[in-house]
């Protein structure tokens, strides 16, 4: 299953790799675009293409069962919800120029921070395992299951209650000062 | 009785490329041909129920009436709004309609063990299975919300906006409920793929076994088309044509072919996961060895997926469109939480089960269980009823706000707590000619007001 990287050389790549490779380049071209386009609603279909291009990899790698997570729920669910509140709020067509919080270049000092720091884990962490797809399939429901429920339980929930922290506290944000005393309207609260 | 079967679907993958074409060019024209005939029978129906004779003109009595429409539909001028964001505007109708043919890949029509042959090759009646396929079906019928969504925003205009909107939280939060109600149908199949689960159902059909599943499905099912009574994103009294209004000519169509072939595909889903699949019904498959073998199972499928329709239209012939309001509070506080109570029933029971407690046991539990959540329910139900009446009670002795029907210089209908001005009323002609001199006296026990009056003292 996982072989070291000696057997299989970085130089001789096959279709798959190569095709890997093509999407990881359009995934990332996607990300860089909806961070940098002035249009709003096209900076969430250009989401869309990024988190779609994820959702290729999983496949790409027999991970079915995470693949079509991905696309319901980032793709379905997130990017639908966002494009929700953007319609509600103002959804302009054309560019818009106010959609610029001035923090360019301390953003793109986060993101090649943040980047840099996930590289360096996922290749020390990996270093030249090797995974081979065509033996056995390795993201089934039943073998991710399997690892999440056994082996990875703990973050599973960890992640879980921060997913809660993060609604409470957009439930607190949103509503405004003052309004505690006041019964707040079922609109706020749902 | 119900043992998960390993999962086995190394029958599906080994087709040679001619016949996966071939198989893909059928579900193709499957979906088209049923389309066409049940725009036809929809309108046919609806005729019927309202006592008309429907369309009659095209073909013998009016059975091309599709073909028709779909040729008037093509040959007209072809819109483009200026002020439309033109890429997305043209990409909409695309992306409404491709995932609603994609998800259609993984039903079966047949069994999954090589039972006919075509061109001399031994096969599957199915275009591929995969061990997430019901995954595949959901996330497929996600992507397609992206084309209603964007029609409506792409073209500029606030009607379509509002469509496009009211579509997307529609879908949303019917979505939930759907994907509950499978999840007690993957408890019971122990596989996610459509062929396992209709094996699965070998001798009693899921809507038996989980009803309300079944229900919670049927209800988020039409929830999720925005057909009538939920077709809110295209309420013409309210929408004009909610997302579609800008669209003409072919467009327009790929939108009312997206929202058809959505119609057969969860009525194929329906079909597949609560009843039966390719199943003969029970009479027919007690009597007839030969019913679930060979090319048969396409009939009971495509008998099945007919009948889903017919409810579709019988639904749309006699329901009224909800309210928006009435929609969402039902979807969010009544399917969503029947659902996961159901759905932890259905858990524990199979939980249960594993265990090896006999059918006694279980159902005691399953007794106490139900009760106490119905007397927790009824109890709650009681006293915010009771809180309610109090608040009630409280608001009608408050003080009524003032309400302004141009305020901000528009007409606005009335915020909760505020009382429409009385409307003034004009007398019945009788009263008006027969007894004019006691219109005065009259004026307590008919609701007149002062206007009303003068207008009668006038005349």
């Amino acid at each position: 299953m996982i072989l070291t990287a000696e057997a299989n050389g970085f130089l001789s790549p096959n279709g798959v790799e190569i095709v890997f490779l093509l999407v990881g380049v359009v995934t990332l071209g996607a990300a860089v675009i909806t961070v940098t386009t002035r249009q709003l609603v096209h900076a969430a279909l250009w989401l869309v293409v990024a988190l779609g291009g994820l959702a290729v990899e999983y496949l790409l790698l027999t991970a079915e069962f995470i693949a079509w997570v991905q696309v319901l729920i980032y793709v379905g669910s997130v990017v639908v919800l966002l494009l929700f509140g953007l319609m509600l709020t103002r959804a302009p067509i054309g560019r818009s120029p106010d959609a610029d919080s001035e923090n360019r270049w301390v953003a793109l000092a986060v993101a090649l921070a943040a980047a840099a720091t996930l590289v360096t884990v996922v290749a020390d962490a990996f270093r030249s395992t090797w995974i081979d797809l065509d033996r056995s399939v390795q993201g089934s429901p039943e073998v991710t299951g399997e690892s999440l429920f056994r082996h990875w339980v703990l973050p599973f929930e960890a992640l879980s209650v921060l997913l809660l922290a993060a609604l409470v506290g957009a439930i607190t944000l949103s509503r405004r000062r003052g309004a505690d005393d006041a019964p707040a309207s079922p609109k706020q609260e749902r | 009785m119900i043992v998960s079967a390993a999962e086995d679907l190394s029958v599906f993958g080994t087709d040679p490329w001619w016949l996966v074409c071939v198989k893909a060019v059928f579900v193709f024209a499957f979906l088209m041909v049923f389309v066409l005939v049940s725009i036809v029978m929809e309108r046919k129906v609806v005729a019927w129920m309202q006592r008309r004779v429907g369309p009659n003109r095209h073909g013998p009595w009016g059975l091309l009436q599709s073909l028709a429409d779909g040729v008037k539909l093509m040959l007209k001028e072809d819109l483009i709004v200026k002020g439309s964001d033109k890429v997305v505007f043209l990409l909409a109708p695309v992306v409404a309609a491709i995932p609603a043919f994609m998800a259609f890949a993984v039903i079966p029509f047949g069994p999954a063990d090589h039972q006919i042959s075509i061109f001399g090759e031994r096969t599957t009646m199915q275009l591929t299975d995969l061990p997430v396929g019901i995954l595949y079906i959901l996330a497929t019928a996600s992507v397609g919300i992206y084309g209603i969504v964007l029609a409506g925003w792409s073209s500029n205009s606030p009607y379509p906006l509002l469509g496009g909107l009211r579509s997307t939280a529609q879908m949303i939060s019917y979505e939930i409920a759907m994907g509950l109600s499978f999840a007690a149908v993957f408890i019971y199949s122990g596989s996610m793929s459509t062929s396992e689960i209709v094996n699965s159902q070998d001798e009693r059909w899921f809507a038996v076994l989980l009803p309300v599943s079944f229900i919670v499905y049927i209800i988020a099912m039409v929830g999720e088309t925005n057909r009538a009574p939920f077709d809110l994103p295209e309420a013409e009294g309210e929408l004009v044509g909610g997302f579609n209004t800008e669209y003409s000519s072919i467009k327009f169509a790929m939108f009312m072919l997206a929202e058809y072939v959505n119609m057969v595909t969860v009525s194929a889903v329906a079909t597949t996961l609560f009843l039966g699949g390719w199943r003969a019904p029970w009479p027919i498959s007690g009597v007839w060895e030969g019913a679930n073998h060979g090319w048969w199972p396409m009939l009971w499928f495509t008998l099945k997926l007919q009948l889903l329709i017919f409810l579709f239209i019988w639904l749309r012939g006699t329901l009224p469109r909800m309210r928006y309001d009435q929609f969402m509070k039902l979807g969010w506080k009544v399917l969503i939480p029947v659902s996961m109570v159901w759905l932890l029933l259905v858990a524990t029971v199979r939980a249960l089960r594993n265990d090896g407690y006999d059918f006694q046991e279980i159902t005691l539990y399953v007794a106490g269980g139900v009760f106490a959540v119905l007397l927790v329910s009824l109890l709650v139900d009681y006293l915010r009823e009771k809180g309610d009446k109090e608040e009630e009670a409280a608001r009608s002795l408050a003080p009524q706000e003032q309400f302004d029907p141009m305020a901000g210089g528009f007409p606005v209908p009335p915020l909760p707590g505020q009382t429409l001005p009385p409307v003034p009323r004009r007398k019945p002609r009788s009263e008006r000619q027969l007894v004019p001199a006691a219109a005065e006296s009259l004026n307590d026990t008919v609701s007149v007001d002062n206007t009303a009056v003068k207008e009668t003292d006038g005349a």
